[in-house]
């Protein structure tokens, strides 16, 4: 194993300074300079919809590739709850600090410094930015933004647009993106997947897509690529995840030399609606603002068969509230997820499955009124009626957690650029900002802070300090990155196998959740690698494709996809199995106190394990980049 | 529970290889469909079926799965997303058939949205309303303080309620004359009610709606079936306000060309 130091590039001086002294190093190009540049962002969800729009606005040539028939619908369009700013609205002593200190504390003490702080720093502009966009945010009656609490915090500074935050932020962002395709600076292409990334003399310069609908490869040429692609949750195969969301576009961005840092830290929501089939498609998250009024418990007995509000007041057990009295339903989600596997395993879950514990709005509707709760969480409650056909206002919910959120990604340094020069990574599929844990309200955050605030900035600084030669798509670079996905493609529409590859994704998702899951484990871990391994080689012999007629072939798209989930589904356990310590969203059930929480070894694992590509036959090489706390103290995460 | 995986689903869809090609109903039997599932995962389940048996799969757009993103899109017994109030086919779960049902399954029918393949239409149409100004021009950097401008609730309530819009164009498949005038609606009226969308509104109002006609949209004849079929439950009264939003600016919008200056 490699120690090499990776150079994160943090701003030299204190900590609140940092950012704007950098700011003022940086290099800038003349606005007439700017237009002779072209950017690809791959990816138009908050972090590719806001930074194409932005550097469009600035002069660049911006071409912006979606999955999608149109960027509206990028998956950043499902979150729920909120969005985190240190505005300080409510007085209740919130400050730039303040986010800081709980988005590091959150994430565990696994994030570094410099960019948390820079990020609760830009906090306060996207709020604005999104205002004046037309983003209608919750409102008091005197015309003042409302707040709202989220796990992890004890202050009110989540922002929100009833149970659909997301949509709303993302439909400004996607507003700024049509604005500057109306002005020619974003030329859009939609229904395309990234299929290979192109690397000339050491620098991205383009990107292979699949026009989906017919199925040809096209070639495109840029002077940097930006990759906004999301999350890999979908390796889990249920997730909160949209269907297409993948991480192709990352993982052979990763063997083409881009790291894969922390893959294991992944994010299992606490409050999502329970599995109840084996057809099933996806989960649903039901928003973490819930635990606003919910209140999360199960029967104090085993097996308990009365209907839960026939279980009278002292013998339901209120889990969360008795372990940590100080945060109680708002623990954070690595926390609360936590502790309701744990009261599944005791025999105490409820439902069918056995495998789900209550969310109640019985007090919280006695206290405020239905009326109340209906105008806070109408739609979340209708949602959630449509898929279990119970009513909330009647029944208590039924929650479990589910994967939903991925802390690990790309690798990048303090300008978002990973080690491929040029090659940038925003939002979700960085891994830069939230440790080992992810804050609820704190992903919209940082995918908007990438792309309206930071990477219109260092894209600038990185173009001021390089040399960037013509090249075209006849570069040879170009032919071979394009023959690799063609022969990718030819072998695997002619196996013609017996399995499909639903198949194959579910097995995989059914292993990755025994072993790499809500608990890990050495032996669990070292058969998950075993088992992938197994199931990728099946993959290789027995899938079966439909022949390819060049018309919206989605069995092959879907099958390129699954291929990669099971070369990272390997790299997520070998990182879980490495890492031999629990921090956040990593659990490994030889490192816990007595009661069950995390513990974290500082001296042997405060770093970042970043994972290089050493060849389809050769172990992946794991390298670290140390994290120094200089302003926060690394102490026991304590929310009790 | 999937153990009582044991409804039987008769489905009529309507498959067609490509726009340039005819299009025909085939019949397909589901077997195990379960009360729990979408109606989305009772065709995957046919799709995986299909793919076993070595035919080619069913086309259809689907993506969030929570009814949120906009991209499913049938028109499932004549009705856009299946006609259960406030919900999209993603959401449409089982339970609301009974075992033994007849099911026919048809893409969205209009002019403006050309057939991709089977249930697949192009959309493309609404990315280029929006185009024509469904926004407002603040650069990223220049924004005053979220709280300068305030702005009532019922006032945020009622532009939150048209910013729901998911734009799946079920309003446009729902309308006898395919017009996309509660989409175009629903963003005007948004936008007219903020503050901030008021420099642009007359702009806005004139060059969307001569976009939409552009486009081979047809005209609001107020039959509501949109109304009635909006997953998000928008209301016509957005209709209602992008008219008044039009006629306002006819009177008072004109756009002088002025010489940049030094």
């Amino acid at each position: 194993m490699s120690t090499n130091i990776l150079d994160s590039k943090i701003p030299s001086g204190p900590l609140s300074e940092k950012w704007d002294k950098h700011r003022f190093d940086m290099k800038l190009v003349n606005p007439a300079n700017k237009r002779k540049f072209t950017v690809i962002v791959v990816g138009t969800g908050l972090a590719g919809g806001a930074a194409a729009a932005t550097l469009a606005e600035l002069g660049y040539n911006v071409h912006a590739f979606c999955i999608q028939d149109s960027p509206r619908r990028a998956h950043s369009i499902a979150a729920q709850g909120g969005i985190n700013a240190a505005k300080n609205y409510q007085n209740d002593g919130d400050s730039i600090k303040r986010l800081f200190y709980d988005t590091v504390k959150g994430g565990d003490y696994r994030s570094r410094e410099a960019n948390v702080y820079r990020l609760a720093q830009v906090s306060n502009n996207i709020i604005d930015q999104m205002v004046a966009q037309g983003v209608p945010f919750a409102r008091e009656y005197g015309g003042y933004l409302d707040n709202r609490s989220f796990g992890g915090a004890q202050v009110s500074r989540t922002f929100y647009a009833r149970g659909q935050t997301g949509q709303q932020l993302l439909l400004g962002a996607y507003s700024g993106m049509m604005k500057m395709v109306n002005k020619g600076k974003i030329k859009m292409f939609n229904r395309r997947e990234m299929m290979d990334l192109v690397v000339v003399n050491n620098q991205a310069r383009g990107i292979i897509t699949r026009n989906l609908i017919n199925g040809e490869l096209e070639r495109h040429v840029a002077d940097a690529v930006l990759l906004c692609t999301g999350g890999y949750g979908n390796v889990f195969f249920l997730s909160t995840n949209a269907m297409a969301s993948n991480v192709t576009a990352a993982w052979r961005s990763h063997k083409r030399g881009a790291y894969m840092a922390n893959p294991c830290f992944t994010q299992i929501h606490p409050t999502c609606i329970p599995v109840h089939g084996d057809y099933q498609s996806k989960l649903t998250l039901m928003s973490e603002s819930l635990r606003n009024d919910g209140r999360v418990w199960v029967p104090k007995k085993q097996n308990d068969t009365r209907k839960p509000n026939d279980i009278p007041e002292d013998e339901r057990d209120y889990y969360l509230e008795r372990v940590y009295p100080s945060f109680g339903n708002l623990a954070p989600r690595d926390v609360s997820s936590r502790q309701a596997k744990y009261r599944c395993d005791e025999g105490l879950g409820v439902g069918a499955t056995k495998l789900a514990v209550y969310l109640d709005f019985r007090d919280a509707i006695k206290r405020d009124g239905e009326s109340t709760i209906a105008g806070r969480y109408g739609n979340l409650f209708e949602m959630y009626e449509r898929i279990v056909g119970d009513n909330p206002y009647k029944t208590p919910m039924m929650i479990y957690p589910a994967v939903h959120y991925t802390m690990g990604g790309l690798w990048v340094d303090y300008n978002l650029q990973s080690t491929i020069p040029g090659l940038h990574v925003l939002g979700e599929a960085n891994f830069s900002d939230h440790g080992a844990n992810r804050l609820g309200a704190s992903a919209l955050m940082q995918g908007l802070a990438d792309g309206y605030f930071v990477i219109p900035y260092t894209l600038g600084h990185y173009f001021g300090s390089n040399k960037i030669d013509k090249v075209t798509t006849d570069h040879e670079a170009f032919k071979e990155a394009e023959n690799r996905v063609k022969m990718a493609d030819t072998k695997l529409l002619n196996m013609k196998g017996s399995r499909s590859v639903d198949d194959f994704h579910k097995d995989l998702g059914h292993i990755m959740w025994d072993h790499v899951g809500m608990a890990r484990n050495e032996k669990g871990l070292k058969g998950a690698i075993a088992d992938i391994r197994k199931l990728r080689e099946q993959f290789w012999q027995d899938l079966k494709v439909p022949a390819d007629n060049g018309n919206y072939n989605f069995e092959l798209h879907k099958a390129n996809r699954v291929a990669d989930f099971l070369e990272l589904g390997e790299l997520m356990a070998l990182d879980a199995l490495e890492r031999k310590e629990s921090c956040g969203g990593h659990f490994r059930e030889e490192f816990q106190t007595q009661d069950g929480e995390a513990v974290r070894n500082d001296e042997q694992f405060c770093h970042v394990a970043a994972w290089e590509f050493a060849g389809e036959k050769a172990s992946p090489i794991r390298h670290t980049e140390e994290l120094k706390y200089e302003n926060v103290h690394l102490s026991t995460r304590s929310y009790k | 529970m999937s153990d009582n995986a044991n409804m039987t689903i008769y489905l009529k869809v309507w498959r067609q290889t490509s726009a340039a090609s005819e299009g025909k109903f085939v019949d397909y039997k589901v077997d195990h469909v379960s009360p729990d599932m979408s109606f989305l995962e009772m065709f995957d389940v046919l799709n995986n079926e299909l793919v076993h048996k070595g035919e080619d799969p069913i086309a259809f757009d689907h993506d969030c799965r929570e009814g949120i993103c906009g991209m499913c899109s049938m028109m499932i017994n004549g009705k856009a997303h299946g006609g259960q109030k406030g919900t999209t086919t993603c959401q449409l779960h089982m339970r609301k058939f009974k075992s033994g049902d007849s099911i026919v399954v048809e893409p969205w029918r209009a002019k403006a949205f050309p057939l991709v393949k089977d249930l697949v239409v192009d959309r493309s149409a609404f990315d280029k309303i929006i185009q024509a100004g469904g926004y407002t021009t603040a650069q990223t950097g220049n924004a005053p303080d979220a709280n300068a401008n305030l702005i009532p609730k019922t006032i945020a309530d009622e532009a939150m309620d048209a910013a729901a819009c998911i734009g799946c164009g079920a309003c446009v498949a729902s309308c006898p004359n395919g017009s996309a005038m509660l989409f175009m609606g629903a963003k005007i009226s948004q936008l007219a009610l903020l503050p901030q969308g008021q420099p642009e509104a007359p702009k806005r109002a004139l060059e969307m709606v001569k976009t939409h006609d552009e486009l081979l949209f047809g005209n609001c004849t107020n039959h509501a079936e949109c109304e009635a079929t909006c997953p998000k439950e928008i209301s016509i009264e957005h209709i209602a306000r992008m008219n008044r939003e039009y006629t306002k600016a006819t009177f008072t919008y004109y756009e002088k060309e002025r010489s940049a200056g030094a």
